[in-house]
């Protein structure tokens, strides 16, 4: 049953392209515009449906409807695979709920989620906080120059790889880091500081390794606003933060919130950071995912729970895009 | 209530580049002054330094009789019109009106009794929902006039508003902004390069060029008594006979130029010897004989019809054409092109001052 969806796949891809392609000259509003077909004749109108079905078939469609299915099955060893235990089945999904060995709630996995999606909404806000002004600097305040040196300081420690960053970082926070040893040199505390605990160090690194990706929406949105605008504000009357919240803010929302978004959604998806910067006691949730398939090879189990985190994600970003009245399409404006 | 506005010898400089130089007047209260120039000649940095976004590099800007330094854009009591208007996009006709109420904290009943009063000043009743894109290019300039006007400024400040229009609209707004001055009777200083609307709505205008202001005067003034050879082409057609002075007293000067001595006017004083430029306006020239010294002859090169008046144009020196014009109502015989034809002028209406720097074309 389920392989015949596989099979049909395919087939579903290519008719919605070759519509798509049929279409697409009535959207173009200039009444000579020609089809896709008459402008790339048959032979190669084809080719190139049939190349972009496939590509978008092979590495868009199929790998997550596969993961799909495979959250809806059983873990089974090779040999049981398509035998009579290879039924659907909800107990993946129902394990995150309820532990299957003693039937307790599972505690541990639904704080490990709840504390990975408000961590990386705490990361978001953070990133936010920072990237703002210094997107509202380079795009209406700065000179050229200054601009160019400040995206340059921006861009170039990225070329330093995750794991450097990642662990350089951690010495920088130890206990016995330069930070620790400032601190008390200093006299401001008698005993170092558990930031690596308190996951002072998860924070920080989750907001240095998403910084751009919340920069250059911002940056973008917040430079194509009219100078003017600024000012008319300004003269009205209008103080500094009055301006940013009723002029500047408004405008470059669809920026603020296709910034956020990805920032959310990466932060709460990523595995690097988490992993060699939060503390003893702290379980991201992508850490559990990744030991059900490589640890524990439940790879039933792993994919109901991605999909669980990506549903949890995409709750919340359309939640958040309700509240603050954005519309999706603005944010990839 | 109007404040008058008074520049004390305001200079401003960008690095090395002198925008304004040494710019001093006085604008009266209640007063419409206008800067006439063309762009770049520092008119925008003089209202700039006004509103306050923008601290001059020597000299002192005063309204009221108060000095204006370090005093900000959003404490002045100066109200600005921005050359694209700058309206907020995401708010409404009556949120825009009303932002300079709303950041001074008047509640939300009282600002919306005060849009719908300024929505009736500027003709646009009941429409304060709408957004701003939902408006015509006439009444989105109207609704800055609204917005500008709603903080209840001392002086209005306006940066060539009506450039975005069409020319009937433009005419219209002329006479709308004119009007909207005399009621609310405030001091209005407005930029712009056409001189068109310079001299029909103000009471008093400064021409400026290359960051100096060349001469201050009404409309007429300006018009009839340049000052200088820069103000003298810049406002209004003109056509400059340019020579040396062959003769000169207090009443009047003989320039000789390429078309032999010519008579003007000699209110600067130019001496026997001075390099000079004689003016003498399209619609002072005639077509025929008169005196010697006051007659041009040439080719006419071309003859254009435009409804009201006709233009001859005349081979001139150095490429530059002779321009006439008749009214259509006079009874002249119109030279044909290609033929030669003399033309003459009254005296008086012509116009020697020193040689100077003209207006661009």
């Amino acid at each position: 049953m389920s392989r015949l969806f596989v099979y049909l796949i395919p087939v579903f891809v290519i008719a919605v392209f070759m519509v798509m392609a049929h279409f697409e000259r009535r959207v173009a509003h200039d009444p000579t515009h020609r089809g896709f077909f008459d402008r790339n004749g048959t032979v190669l109108g084809i080719a190139f449906i049939a190349l972009v079905a496939f590509w978008t078939l092979f590495l868009v469609v199929l790998p997550y409807l596969y993961m799909v299915q495979e959250s809806f099955h059983p873990k089974l060893v090779a040999a049981e695979r398509g035998g009579p235990k290879d039924i659907l089945t909800l107990e993946q999904y129902r394990s995150f709920f309820i532990q299957p060995t003693d039937g307790e709630v599972n505690t541990t996995h639904l704080w490990a989620f709840f504390f990975s999606l408000a961590a990386s909404a705490a990361v978001t806000v953070l990133n936010f906080a920072i990237c703002y002004p210094l997107a509202y600097y380079m795009a209406q305040a700065g000179s050229v120059q200054k601009v160019r040196l400040l995206m340059l300081a921006l861009i170039v420690p990225y070329w330093v790889n995750e794991i450097l960053r990642a662990f350089s970082l951690r010495l920088l926070l130890a206990s016995k880091g330069l930070i620790n040893q400032v601190l008390m040199g200093l006299g401001l505390t008698d005993a170092p500081v558990d930031f690596l605990g308190n996951n002072v160090g998860l924070y920080v690194g989750l907001s240095y390794a998403y910084l751009l990706v919340m920069m250059f929406p911002l940056y973008n949105a917040v430079e194509s606003l009219d100078k003017n605008q600024i000012e008319a504000a300004r003269d009205l009357g209008a103080p500094w933060w009055r301006i940013h919240k009723d002029v500047v803010i408004p405008y470059a929302k669809p920026g603020i919130a296709s910034g956020c978004t990805m920032v959310f959604m990466l932060s709460a998806g990523s595995l690097a950071a988490p992993q060699f910067l939060g503390g003893p006691k702290t379980l991201w949730f992508t850490s559990i995912v990744y030991d059900f398939f490589f640890q524990a090879f439940n790879w039933p189990r792993g994919a109901a729970y991605a999909f669980l985190l990506l549903a949890g994600c995409i709750a919340l970003v359309m939640l958040m895009l309700r509240v603050f009245k954005v519309s999706l399409g603005e944010t990839i404006r | 209530m109007s404040a008058d506005v008074e520049l004390d010898r305001v200079t401003v400089r960008f690095g090395q580049f002198t925008a304004v130089k040494e710019a001093s007047l006085k604008i009266a209260g209640g007063e419409f002054f206008s800067f006439l120039g063309p762009s770049g000649c520092g008119k925008t940095t003089i209202l700039r330094t006004v509103s306050g976004f923008l601290d001059p590099s020597e000299g002192a800007v005063r309204i009221a009789g108060k000095d204006m330094i370090g005093i900000g854009a959003n404490k002045r009591p100066t109200a600005l019109i921005f050359q694209n208007l700058a309206l907020f996009p995401l708010m409404t006709v009556a949120e825009n009106i009303t932002y300079g109420l709303r950041v001074r904290g008047m509640n939300k009943a009282d600002r919306r009794k005060r849009a719908d009063e300024l929505l009736h000043l500027i003709a646009l009743p009941g429409q304060g929902d709408k957004l701003v894109s939902e408006l015509s290019g006439g009444q989105k300039q109207r609704v800055a006039i609204a917005r500008a006007l709603a903080v209840e400024p001392q002086v209005l400040l306006l940066d060539e508003p009506l450039s975005a229009l069409d020319l009937k609209l433009r005419q219209h707004m002329r006479n709308e902004l004119r009007a909207i001055q005399q009621r609310v009777g405030i001091t209005f200083i407005y930029i712009t390069h056409d001189q068109g609307e310079a001299l029909t709505m103000s009471d008093r205008i400064a021409v400026m060029n290359n960051g100096v202001i060349e001469q201050v005067g009404d409309g007429k003034a300006v018009y009839d008594e340049p000052r200088t050879s820069f103000v003298a082409s810049f406002v209004g057609e003109n056509n400059p006979f340019a020579g040396r002075v062959a003769k000169a007293d207090r009443t009047g000067a003989v320039v000789e130029t390429p078309f032999g001595l010519l008579r003007g006017r000699n209110p600067n004083g130019v001496k026997e010897g001075d390099k000079a430029i004689l003016f003498v306006r399209p619609e002072a020239l005639r077509v025929g004989e008169g005196p010697k010294d006051a007659t041009v002859t040439s080719t006419v090169l071309n003859v254009a019809f435009e409804g009201n008046a006709s233009h001859i144009f005349l081979k001139g020196a150095d490429k530059k054409d002779i321009t006439l014009t008749v009214g259509r109502l006079e009874r002249v015989e119109i030279p044909e092109q290609g033929s030669t034809a003399s033309v003459t002028y009254n005296p008086d209406l012509g116009l020697v001052l020193p040689e100077g720097k003209l207006a661009r074309e």
